[in-house]
């Protein structure tokens, strides 16, 4: 009941995102949608996503009205309203229909358990020795997607680092202290 | 917000009561995020999480006194530096595991579980990546901050 509730709240507030006129409002929306997700993570009992997710929402959320808060332009979206709205409406009908036929398929939640998961939950503590057991099979049984996982994020630094560096703008900048 | 407000928060950081409080409470938000790296094989949390929080220490800091200040106690090559040896600490604690025949096999000693040295190599992969998320996240942010002094 909570979780339908709480998924109302994000979709409300997704559709405010898109839907305001004010930059900055619209990022206040975003952040109470990613903060409706962690508290759907913590009744859903998975408490380490929803720490991840708090504090991972906080740090985007600062980001992002740092780099909003002095620009606020107003998305002007004119003409072929019509024909934006009907195409939404027909994209939005296929996508229920498809979702319909596709979660009439799944089985209902954490019931019929896999047994890769059996066996995580019955040797989790005994082969690794760590009490807490997404901790076990992120860094012991699955630590290889770990290590994928620490390539994407360095690759993601790296990348941002070359792009916005300051060595490329020295004609503009004339100052290079950093 | 008028012009002359915007330049005297880039520049000197924002108002008195706001730095007061942050100096009583980053040392705070840093040791609890060093507390969630360290427990993450006993309870919730773990490398990620804290790694995020200990970043969000460093830009509170920022926000608070201004970058020039931050930048005095975390330059831009220590940022590189110490990312690179995080990833370097998880690559090799996973090449370590060759000793032991298998790639990221875990070698050292189990331990009793509820011990805070328990658990092998995990502890160490939690320090790796906290080091590293929390180190690569902030100098996310303090490429966006510079370039975006940079541009006005």
């Amino acid at each position: 009941m909570e979780l339908h509730i709480l998924l109302l709240f994000m979709i409300l507030a997704a559709i405010i995102a898109i839907e305001i006129k004010d930059l900055l409002s619209s990022v206040i929306a975003i952040g109470s949608a990613g903060f409706a997700l962690c508290l759907a993570f913590l009744i859903l009992k998975a408490p380490d996503l929803a720490i991840t997710q708090l504090v991972v929402e906080i740090l985007c959320l600062i980001i992002l009205i740092r780099a909003t808060i002095r620009k606020d332009l107003p998305l002007i979206i004119e003409g072929r309203w019509f024909f934006n709205t009907i195409s939404t409406l027909i994209f939005i009908a296929a996508f229920l229909l498809f979702a319909y036929y596709a979660l009439k398929e799944l089985p209902s939640f954490g019931h019929p358990m896999m047994s890769v998961v059996k066996k995580y939950l019955e040797e989790g503590t005994s082969k690794t020795g760590a009490v807490n057991l997404v901790t076990s099979v992120i860094l012991d049984f699955r630590a290889y997607d770990t290590l994928a996982e620490a390539t994407v994020l360095f690759t993601a630094v790296i990348g941002i680092m070359a792009v916005l560096r300051r060595k490329g703008r020295k004609e503009i900048s004339e100052k290079d202290e950093y | 917000m008028n012009i002359k407000n915007q330049d005297s928060y880039t520049e000197t950081g924002m108002t008195l009561i706001v730095k007061t409080v942050t100096r009583l409470t980053v040392g705070l938000i840093l040791v609890y995020g060093i507390y969630i790296v360290l427990h993450g094989h006993l309870s919730p949390g773990g490398g990620f999480a804290g790694g995020v929080i200990i970043a969000l220490s460093f830009v509170h800091l920022m926000l608070a006194f201004g970058r020039d200040i931050a930048l005095r106690k975390v330059s831009k090559n220590t940022v590189s530096i110490l990312e690179s040896i995080g990833a370097l600490m998880f690559l090799s604690i996973a090449i370590a595991g060759f000793l032991g025949g298998v790639f990221f096999l875990n070698i050292l000693d189990k331990g009793s579980p509820f011990r805070l040295f328990s658990a092998g190599t995990i502890p160490l992969s939690n320090i790796a990546i906290g080091l590293k998320v929390g180190v690569g996240l902030f100098a996310i942010f303090l490429t966006l901050v510079i370039l975006e002094g940079s541009k006005r």
